[in-house]
């Protein structure tokens, strides 16, 4: 999930700017390294370089109070949290990033995986990660960067992904969801069950896609296939052959008017949607909720092929080492002890670890959020601000139901260079 | 844009003769050229730190080749080969490079057009019908208001205004004069053009005004004494003398357009390609040697322009 409240631009000058800094980093890596640690009682601080979805300040406080340790957040863009680790890795310790990612960070060198014997939880860890399924027992789909594949490493330094369980864990799992198309009930006025529907012309200049070349082809490649006119063997690693079909349907689509705007950013989505510009889109789920407390009519619709869906999780930087890594296990494991799960599935997220998750909430909001049950009492955010009323039902229902409908998951496909040349193609048209 | 800096680093040494005589007594004095290099230094230390320098990089990076999360420094093409893909197989429907610079520079010539006779209109009313300096002042500052707020909320400001539910067509549905709403005034060509020329008008009206104002009145007064209509005047004396700020703000204009995606993306609705859009995705994608071909490309065609701009009026010689 890219997710942002800021709209973060390249311009030609920062561009510059960015080069300057590659070239000075030449000289400037490895300086870090080394340096001998003051040891005090005040000085636990992690620089946390993440996007904004997992960077709440209740967490930050929380965390200073049950382990002293002072969280420094760098909140960026998910491309430019790559590009930062890419570019800076000496500029963060602990990494929260996205599984999908990890195609290109794990080559680079700049993180380092985390020993799962030293995470306490890691057993609980929910088998959506380790083995690609729901607690329930269904079977989840695989197409994409699917978290399972790249979970764990052959050994300490290796740049290559394990077929099987190793104790070398790319990412620690964090927080995950299934996105799908959100919709104006109110203005459609019939059910909606397909990703087909994104292409119906009775939408014309009403509908919307996200203009994030990695995600939006996804989607894409979801409504492809509902229309019937391709089945990929992998959603998440086309073929240029692939990648023309799916480019080709949409700019018919987009030559014809069918969308009203493409959107790149959260509020852009939020203001497409509450206005009336658009009445089916692809969105996000707090995107979603936003709308809703607007007063708005909005469903995050569940379709028949499925969710697409995405995950993160916690890496240190290769910089990382003595207390300072021994301080980030520290927070790795407090961030997989309940608080947070709570915080972030309270949100409508997913934690990685259910168990403490649901000690730390009410039998009632684990009903609502993680069951589909209807909400006995008002559904509150973690602000404490009214999401929902009581009697409500989450759209998509449980746990079970949205993570068991998952298709595909974010992914880099190995033609990732051409295809981001199709989808400029593809705005150009 | 370098064309602003040569102006600036111009305009310096000549403020120097009132400081070197006031000096001319002491013995320790400075040489007014060591003086002029003082001046000028720190202006041209940033510029070739934080320009010329990063600006070869980016030109030998566009050299070089990469991989999915890595920039391969090997003499490779690709950058450029890649950006003008299918550009000759595809003949005559035009590649995405082709398509991408006609729909940028169209938009760069409807809003210089559009700032151009607004701004001048602007400039001249200030300059010629408002008498009095305070005036002339506070309505200059009246055109930096769109500045006033940031470019994320004044963009979205447009949607209530001239979106499909906005305030534009509800009024013109009500008045009868449409049945549906007007679905181009928003996400369209004409929401970019209009979003650019209310932001960028001002960067004509400063220079266009600040040529004006120099014009010796007594001129305008012996045109009109030989007999010349209002309309001659403006063609044969006010325009040619204008010429240097109409340059400078056409300048200004263009750069600015010609780079400019952030605005194109939300006014269009994310729909229209522009040429800085192009490198963004590129970098995102962290292909740095393809966004760095880009950028070289981008710079060479505005550079292009500008001299082709500047070799019809000599700014030098006009100040």
């Amino acid at each position: 999930m890219t997710e942002t409240t800021r709209t973060t631009g390249v311009s030609r000058r920062t561009l510059l700017k960015g080069t300057a800094g590659l070239a000075g980093l030449a000289a400037g890596s490895g300086a870090i390294t080394g340096f001998p640690y003051v040891k005090s009682a005040d000085a636990k601080v992690l620089r946390y370089l993440g996007t904004a979805v997992n960077e709440g300040d209740d967490i930050s406080k929380q965390c200073l109070k049950d382990t002293g340790i002072k969280i420094e957040y760098i909140t960026a863009t998910t491309d430019d949290v790559t590009k930062r680790v890419m570019t800076q890795p000496n500029s963060f310790d602990v990494l929260d990033t996205e599984y999908f990612s990890l195609k290109k960070l794990v080559p680079s060198g700049n993180i380092l995986a985390l020993d799962a014997k030293k995470i306490k939880e890691f057993d609980n860890i929910t088998p959506v990660f380790t083995k690609g399924m729901t607690p329930g027992g269904k079977k989840i789909g695989s197409q994409g960067t699917a978290p399972w594949k790249v979970l764990y490493l052959e050994g300490k330094d290796s740049k290559k992904f394990a077929t099987s369980a190793t104790e070398f864990v790319t990412l620690i799992p964090t927080v995950y969801n299934a996105d799908t198309l959100g919709i104006r009930p109110d203005l459609i006025k019939r059910p909606i069950s397909s990703w087909s529907e994104l292409l119906n012309p009775e939408f014309k200049g009403k509908a919307s896609i996200l203009n994030i070349p990695s995600i939006g082809i996804m989607d894409a490649a979801m409504v492809v296939e509902a229309t019937g006119k391709h089945k990929y063997a992998d959603k998440g690693n086309m073929t240029k052959e692939e990648i023309d079909l799916t480019m080709k349907v949409m700019t018919e689509a987009k030559k014809a008017g069918q969308f009203r705007a493409f959107w790149k950013d959260f509020n852009e989505s939020v203001n497409l949607m509450a206005s009336g510009e658009t009445v089916i889109q692809s969105m996000w789920s707090p995107a979603v909720t936003k709308v809703r407390s607007m007063g708005i009519a909005c469903t995050f619709q569940p379709l028949k092929e499925g969710y697409r869906s995405w995950a993160s999780g916690f890496c240190v930087s290769k910089g990382v080492s003595g207390q300072k890594l021994d301080w980030a296990y520290e927070f790795v494991n407090w961030f997989l002890s309940g608080y947070a799960g709570a915080y972030l599935n309270r949100q409508g997220y997913y934690s990685a670890v259910l168990s403490t998750a649901k000690a730390h909430m009410e039998p009632y909001e684990w009903a609502y959020w993680m069951e589909g049950k209807p909400a006995e009492k008002d559904i509150k955010a973690p602000d404490g601000s009214l999401l929902e009323k009581a009697g409500a039902v989450r759209d998509g229902g449980s746990y079970e139901d949205r993570m068991g409908a998952v298709a595909c998951w974010n992914a880099v496909m190995d033609e990732n260079d051409y295809m981001v040349r199709k989808w400029n193609e593809f705005i150009a048209a | 844009m370098d064309m602003s800096e040569e102006v600036l680093q111009q305009a310096s040494p000549g403020l120097i003769p009132g400081s070197g005589t006031a000096r001319a007594a002491k013995p320790t004095r400075l040489s007014p050229s060591f003086i002029s290099w003082l001046q000028a230094g720190p202006m041209m230390l940033v510029f070739l730190a934080f320009f010329l320098i990063p600006l070869v990089f980016v030109v030998i990076v566009s050299f070089w080749d990469y991989n999915e999360y890595q920039l391969l420094p090997a003499f490779s093409g690709r950058g450029y080969t890649d950006t003008f893909e299918g550009c000759i197989a595809q003949l005559p429907d035009l590649c995405t490079i082709g398509k991408t610079y006609l729909m940028t520079l169209k938009l760069c010539f409807l809003v210089w057009a559009l700032t151009l006779f607004i701004g001048f209109w602007v400039a001249y009313f200030l300059a010629f019908h408002v008498k009095s300096k305070t005036w002339q002042m506070g309505l200059s500052l009246l055109c930096t208001i769109p500045f006033w707020t940031s470019n994320v909320i004044r963009m979205i400001a447009w949607i209530p205004l001239l979106g499909r539910n906005g305030l534009v067509n509800s009024g013109l549905v009500k008045t009868g004069l449409i049945h549906q709403p007007l679905e181009w005034l928003l996400f369209s060509e004409f929401s970019v053009v209009l979003a650019l020329v209310h932001l960028f008008t001002f960067f004509m009206v400063v220079p266009i005004f600040n040529s004006m104002v120099r014009i010796d009145k007594s001129l305008i007064e012996a045109a009109y004494d030989a007999g010349a209509t209002g309309f001659q005047t403006l063609v044969n004396v006010v325009i040619p003398l204008a010429k240097p700020g109409i340059v400078i703000g056409s300048i200004f204009v263009i750069t600015i357009v010609m780079g400019d995606f952030i605005t194109i993306g939300v006014m269009g609705g994310q729909q229209i390609a522009a040429a800085g859009k192009i490198i963004e995705t590129r970098v995102n994608a962290l292909q740095f040697p393809a966004a760095a071909a880009n950028a070289v490309i981008l710079l060479a065609i505005t550079f292009l322009i500008i001299t082709m701009m500047s070799r019809i009026v000599d700014i030098k010689k006009e100040l």
